[in-house]
C-alpha cells in the first residue's frame, strides 16, 4: 500500500481544520480544529518517515506534539479568562480592530 | 489488499466524516468527542506507520490529556454554550469552503506529481534496535538542543497557565448591611443612629439647600447634606418662615 | 566714421521721459514746457547731423555709434549700435520736426486735462523710442525700439482709459502689433541662421551666397512684420479703433511715424527684397489690396478721425506699394511718406482743431459751413486736402504720381494691373476727401445746440500752419533734380539700375490729374447741396458693408477670434478634466483602493484567519504553477 495514501489523507484532514476555523464561532471550537490541522502536519511527517526510511520524522511529530500541547495549555487559559470577564466565549465578539 | 490497506481503506473515510461532522455540531462537546474520535484513529495510523512510541503518545498526551483538558475547559466554560448558527459575517462561509476545497486540490495536486525517483524504504532497518531506542538515539544526540528547550517551553507554558488563570481577590471590602447599621450605632452621635433629618418644607419652597428648623427656631446644620455645607450654597429660611411661630426651647417651655 | 551724439537722440527724451513719470504731480506745472523743449533739442541735433552729413562726400556721409556689447554669446554677437545713414536721417527729421510740432499743438489742446504730464512722458517716449527704431543698425535693435514704438501706441491709445471701448481698442492695436512682431522675430531668426549675423552691414555683405528659398521666407516675415505695424491688409482692423486716443497721438503717430515703420522695415531690407522677387510681389499686393480697401472704407465714414485713418491706410498702402518695386520705387516710397507725414499730421491737428471749436463732436454729419468761423483751420486743412489729392504743384501730386509712374513701369499685365489701381485709389482718394471737405467746411450748418465753433489757440494753429508749409513746398523740394532719389541711392540703389519706361511720364501725370478730377466731380455732385444732420439709412447693401468697414472686424472675429476662443476653452478643458483629472484620479485612486482595503479591516478574526488561509493558497498555487 502505497504511503502516499496518508499524505492525501493528511492534506484532507488539513483542509477541513482549516474550514473549521473560519467557520465555527466558539473559540473552543475553533481551537479544536487548529488541533485538528496540527494532527493532519504529524501524520504528514510520520508518513514521511516512513518513505525516507530514517527516524527524523517521527522526532519532528515528537517535537510538534509537545509544542502543541503547550500551545493548547496557554491557549485555553486565556479563553477563560477572557470569558471570565465577558461572559462570552465567542470569537466574533473581540472585533474592537475593526475599520 | 493487504491488513495495512484495508485498516486504510476503513479507518481513513471513517475520520474525514467525524471531522466534518466536527464541523457542524452545535454542542462543543460533540465536536470534541468527534474529534477524539479522529486523533485515535490518527494513533493507529501511526502504528501502522511503524511509529507505535508515536501512536502511544498520541493516545496518551494528545487524546488523554489534551482532550480532556479540552472538556474540562468546556465544562467551565458552560456545556451548553452553542453556537447559533446563524452566520453574521456574510459569504464567509462559502468562500472558506471554496478555499479549502482550492488549497486540499492544490495539495493533492502537488503530492500526486512529486517523484522520488525509487520506492518508499520502510523503517524495517530505522527500527532494527527498536522505534523507542531509534527515537532516542535522536533525541539525545542530534537533536538534543531542541529536546531542552522543548522542556523549557512546557515549564513555561505551565507558568503561564498559571498565572493566566489566577484571579485576584478586589481591595474594596464590601460591606454588608449589617455592618453598616452597626456603624452608625456606633457613631458620632445617637441622635442619628436611625438617619439624619431631611430639609425644610415650606409653604413657598422646599428645595434641599433650605434647613429645616429646630424646636427653638434655628435652622438645624444636620439637615442640609455635608457637600452643601462644604460649598456654601445654604440658604437663607428667614424669609419663608412664618412669624410668629411659638418658639420652645429645650426644656419644653414656650 | 563714428559720431558721439547719436545717443542724445534717444537718451534725451527717454531720460525727459523717465523724469516726468517719477517726479509725479510734483511736475505737473512744468513737465509739458520741459518735454517739449526736450523734443525740440533732439530735432536741433538731428538738423546740425543733416548738415554736417550734406558736407561730407557720398561714399562717407553714414555714421555709426557703438553704444555697448549687448549680446556675445558663442557665435551670436551683437552690439547695442547706431547706424545714421541717408535713410535713418530722412525719417529722424520726419519725426523730431513733426514730433515737436506736435508737441507744442498738446500743449494747447491736453490744457485742461490734468493728465497731461504723463501724455507728454509718453510723448517722450515714443520719440525716443521711434528713433531707436531708425537708427538701429541690426535687426535687433531695430526690434528694440519696434517694441517700445507698440508699447507707447497702447499707452497712448488707452490714454483715457476710463473709458472702456478705449482701453480695448488700445489692447486691439497692441494684439495686431503683436502678430506682425511674431513675423519680426522669425525673420531675425532666419536671418542669424543663414548668415550668422543680424546687423543690417553683416547681413547685407553675405545676401549674395544665401538660397532664394531663405531670403523669400525672411522677405515675408518682414512683410508680416510692416503688415502689423502699418496697419496693412491683413492686420488693419485696429487702426480705425486706434482714433480713440487724443488727437495729437493720431497724428503723431498713426499718421506721421509709427505707421511708417513697417515702410522704413522694408526699404531699409532692400538687400533681401531685391533678390527675393516672390516676396517683393507679395508686397505689391498687399499694398495695393490696402490702398483700395482704405480708400472705400473712407468714403463711408462719418466720423471725420476714422475717415482720416481709413486715409492713412490707404496711403501707407501706395507706400508699400512702391517699396515692392525694388530700387526703382523706394526713394518714391520715402518720398510719398516724408510728404504724407506734412500733410497728414496737417489734416490731424486740423481736425483736432475743428473738434476742439466744436465741443469734440467727431460726427462730420454735425459739422458744415465751418470755413467762416474757423478760418486758420480750415486754410490749413484745405493746403493738406490739396496735397493728398494730388493736385499740382502741391506735395502730394508729386510723390503720388512718381508712384504711379513707377507701378506702370513694372512692364507687363502687372504693371498695368497695378498702376490702374493706383488710379483708381487716386480717383477715390479725391472723392472722399473733398466728401471730407464739402461736408465739414462748407455747406449748410448741422451743429448740435449750444455749439459755437471759434478759432484754436495760437500753440494749436502755428503748428497747422507749419505742417501746412510742408505740405504746400516739400514735394518740389524733395523731387526737383531728382534730390530724394540721388540722395537715397547709395542706401537702396546702390548698382544704379537704368529703370525702364512703360508709358511716358507725362501721359501718367495727365491721367492722375484726370482722375483727380473725377473723383472730386462726383463727390461735388453729391454732396453740394443741403445735407441731413443724420446718415441716410435707405442705402444700397455696398455702403451697409462699407459702413462696416468692409467688414473687417467681422471677419477677424469670425477666422481668429471665435476658433481662438474655441481653441482657449478646449485647452481648458483639457487642463481640467484631463491634466487636473490625471492629478485628481491618483488621488482619487488612492482614496478608493483605501476605502477598498479598508473593508478588509472587518475587526473579525475569522476573515483575517480567511486571509491567511488566501494568502497560504495563493503561494501554494503558485509553487505548483511553476513547477507545471
Amino acid at each position: 500500500m502505497n504511503p502516499t495514501n496518508y499524505l492525501y489523507l493528511s492534506a484532507i484532514l488539513f483542509s477541513i481544520g482549516a474550514v473549521g476555523v473560519i467557520v465555527r464561532k466558539n473559540a473552543i471550537v475553533v481551537f479544536m480544529c487548529i488541533e485538528l490541522m496540527l494532527n493532519a502536519a504529524n501524520l504528514a511527517f510520520v508518513t514521511f518517515a516512513k518513505i525516507n526510511g530514517n527516524l527524523e520524522g517521527q522526532v519532528m511529530a515528537f517535537f510538534t506534539m509537545v509544542v502543541a500541547a503547550c500551545e493548547v495549555v496557554v491557549g485555553l487559559a486565556i479563553i477563560v479568562t477572557i470569558f471570565r470577564s465577558r461572559r462570552s466565549a465567542s470569537v466574533d465578539d473581540a472585533s474592537l480592530l475593526s475599520r | 489488499m493487504s491488513g495495512e490497506s484495508a485498516l486504510f481503506w476503513v479507518l481513513a473515510p471513517l475520520a474525514v466524516l467525524a471531522s466534518v461532522a466536527m464541523l457542524f455540531m452545535k454542542k462543543a462537546v460533540h465536536s470534541a468527542i468527534l474529534l477524539a474520535w479522529v486523533m485515535i484513529t490518527l494513533a493507529i495510523f501511526y502504528i501502522a506507520l511503524d511509529a507505535p512510541f508515536l501512536g502511544i503518545v498520541q493516545i496518551v498526551v494528545y487524546t488523554g490529556a489534551v482532550m480532556m483538558l479540552f472538556l474540562f475547559i468546556l465544562m467551565l466554560v458552560g456545556v451548553d454554550s452553542s453556537d447559533s448558527l446563524v452566520e453574521k459575517i456574510k459569504g464567509i462561509r462559502s468562500v472558506a469552503i471554496f478555499t479549502a476545497l482550492a488549497f486540499s486540490l492544490t495539495l493533492i495536486t502537488f503530492i500526486a506529481r512529486a517523484e522520488l525517483g525509487r520506492p518508499s524504504v520502510g523503517l524495517d532497518e530505522a527500527n532494527s534496535g527498536g522505534n523507542v531506542e531509534g527515537l532516542a538515539q535522536y533525541l539525545f544526540s542530534d537533536y538534543v538542543w531542541a529536546f531542552e528547550v522543548i522542556s523549557a517551553l512546557l515549564i513555561t507554558a505551565a507558568l503561564g497557565a498559571m498565572v493566566l488563570a489566577h484571579s485576584e481577590k478586589s481591595d474594596v471590602a464590601r460591606t454588608s448591611q449589617k455592618s453598616r447599621s452597626i456603624a452608625r450605632f456606633r457613631g458620632k452621635s445617637i441622635a442619628t443612629a436611625a438617619g439624619l433629618p431631611g430639609s425644610g418644607v415650606y409653604a413657598r419652597n422646599n428645595a434641599i439647600d433650605l434647613p429645616a428648623l429646630l424646636p427653638d427656631g434655628k435652622p438645624s446644620d444636620l439637615s442640609i447634606a455635608e457637600v452643601l455645607h462644604r460649598r456654601g450654597d445654604v440658604a437663607e429660611s428667614k424669609s419663608y418662615e412664618l412669624d410668629g411661630l411659638p418658639k420652645i426651647d429645650n426644656e419644653g417651655n414656650k | 566714421m563714428t559720431s558721439e551724439n547719436l545717443v542724445y537722440l534717444i537718451a534725451l527724451p527717454l531720460f525727459s521721459s523717465a523724469l516726468l513719470m517719477l517726479l509725479g504731480r510734483k511736475a505737473d506745472k512744468w513737465g509739458h514746457i520741459f518735454a517739449t523743449l526736450i523734443s525740440a533739442s533732439t530735432f536741433v541735433i538731428g538738423a546740425m547731423e543733416f548738415f554736417a552729413m550734406i558736407d561730407r562726400p557720398e561714399a562717407s556721409r553714414a555714421v555709426t555709434q557703438k553704444l555697448f556689447t549687448w549680446i556675445s554669446v558663442g557665435t551670436f554677437n551683437v552690439d547695442a549700435g547706431l547706424l545714421l545713414d541717408q535713410l535713418s536721417i530722412a525719417f529722424v527729421l520726419l519725426i523730431t520736426g513733426v514730433g515737436t510740432l506736435i508737441h507744442v499743438y498738446s500743449i494747447a489742446y491736453m490744457s485742461h486735462d490734468k493728465d497731461r504730464r504723463r501724455f507728454f512722458a509718453y510723448l517722450n517716449f515714443f520719440i525716443a523710442a521711434m528713433l531707436l527704431l531708425v537708427l538701429g543698425d541690426s535687426y535687433l535693435n531695430l526690434y528694440v525700439g519696434w517694441e517700445g514704438v507698440g508699447l507707447a501706441s497702447y499707452l497712448l491709445i488707452g490714454f483715457w482709459n476710463q473709458k472702456p471701448e478705449y482701453a480695448t481698442a488700445a489692447k486691439k492695436a497692441f494684439v495686431a502689433n503683436r502678430v506682425g512682431d511674431f513675423g519680426l522675430s522669425v525673420a531675425v531668426m532666419i536671418a542669424f541662421a543663414n548668415f550668422g549675423a543680424v546687423s543690417f552691414i553683416g547681413i547685407e555683405e553675405k545676401v549674395g551666397g544665401a538660397s532664394e528659398t531663405a531670403l523669400t521666407a525672411m522677405g515675408l516675415m518682414l512683410l508680416l512684420a510692416a503688415v502689423g505695424k502699418s496697419a496693412q491688409f491683413p492686420l488693419q482692423a485696429w487702426l480705425g479703433d486706434a482714433m480713440a486716443g487724443p488727437t495729437p497721438v493720431s497724428a503723431l503717430i498713426h499718421a506721421a511715424t509709427m505707421v511708417t515703420a513697417g515702410v522704413y522695415l522694408i526699404t531699409r531690407s532692400n538687400f533681401v527684397f531685391d533678390n527675393a522677387p516672390t516676396a517683393q510681389l507679395a508686397v505689391v499686393i498687399v499694398g495695393t489690396i490696402t490702398l483700395l480697401f482704405g480708400a472705400i472704407i473712407g468714403m463711408a465714414k462719418d466720423d471725420i478721425k476714422k475717415a482720416l485713418a481709413a486715409s492713412t491706410m490707404s496711403q501707407i498702402g501706395y507706400m508699400i506699394m512702391a517699396s515692392g518695386f525694388g530700387p526703382a520705387g523706394y526713394a518714391f516710397a520715402i518720398m510719398h511718406l516724408l510728404t504724407h507725414g506734412f500733410f497728414k499730421a496737417g489734416m490731424f491737428l486740423g481736425a483736432g482743431s475743428v473738434m476742439h471749436g466744436m465741443n469734440d463732436e467727431v460726427n462730420m454729419r454735425r459739422y458744415g459751413g465751418l470755413a467762416k468761423f474757423m478760418p486758420i483751420t480750415s486754410i490749413t486743412f484745405g493746403l493738406g486736402y490739396l496735397a493728398i489729392i494730388g493736385v499740382p504743384p502741391f506735395a502730394g501730386f508729386y510723390s503720388k504720381d512718381k508712384i504711379i509712374e513707377t507701378a506702370f513701369n513694372a512692364g507687363g499685365v502687372q504693371g498695368v494691373l497695378f498702376g490702374s489701381a493706383a488710379l483708381l485709389g487716386a480717383v477715390i482718394t479725391a472723392f472722399y476727401m473733398t466728401r471730407l471737405m464739402l461736408m465739414t467746411f462748407f455747406g449748410n450748418k448741422r451743429w448740435a445746440q449750444g455749439s459755437e465753433p471759434h478759432e484754436s489757440p495760437f500753440l494749436m494753429w502755428a503748428p497747422m500752419a507749419v505742417l501746412a508749409v510742408g505740405s504746400v513746398a516739400s514735394g518740389y523740394l524733395l523731387y526737383s533734380g531728382k534730390a530724394i532719389v540721388k540722395w537715397l541711392a547709395p542706401v537702396v540703389d546702390k548698382n544704379q539700375h537704368e529703370h525702364t519706361e512703360f508709358l511716358p511720364p507725362i501721359v501718367v501725370t495727365t491721367l492722375a490729374v484726370v482722375a483727380v478730377i473725377i473723383g472730386v466731380s462726383i463727390a461735388f455732385i453729391k454732396y453740394r447741396g443741403e445735407l441731413s444732420e443724420s446718415a441716410p439709412s435707405e442705402v444700397s447693401i455696398f455702403t451697409r458693408v462699407t459702413r462696416r468697414d468692409l467688414l473687417q472686424d467681422d471677419a477677424n472675429e469670425f477666422l481668429f477670434m471665435r476658433p481662438g476662443q474655441k481653441l482657449t476653452q478646449l485647452l481648458v478643458k483639457t487642463d481640467e478634466s484631463v491634466i487636473d483629472g490625471a492629478v485628481r484620479a491618483v488621488g482619487s485612486s488612492a482614496l478608493g483602493s483605501a476605502r477598498g482595503m479598508r473593508k478588509l479591516q472587518t475587526g473579525y478574526v475569522r476573515n483575517y484567519a480567511l486571509l491567511i488561509l488566501i494568502g497560504a493558497l495563493v503561494a501554494l498555487f503558485t509553487a505548483l504553477v511553476v513547477t507545471l
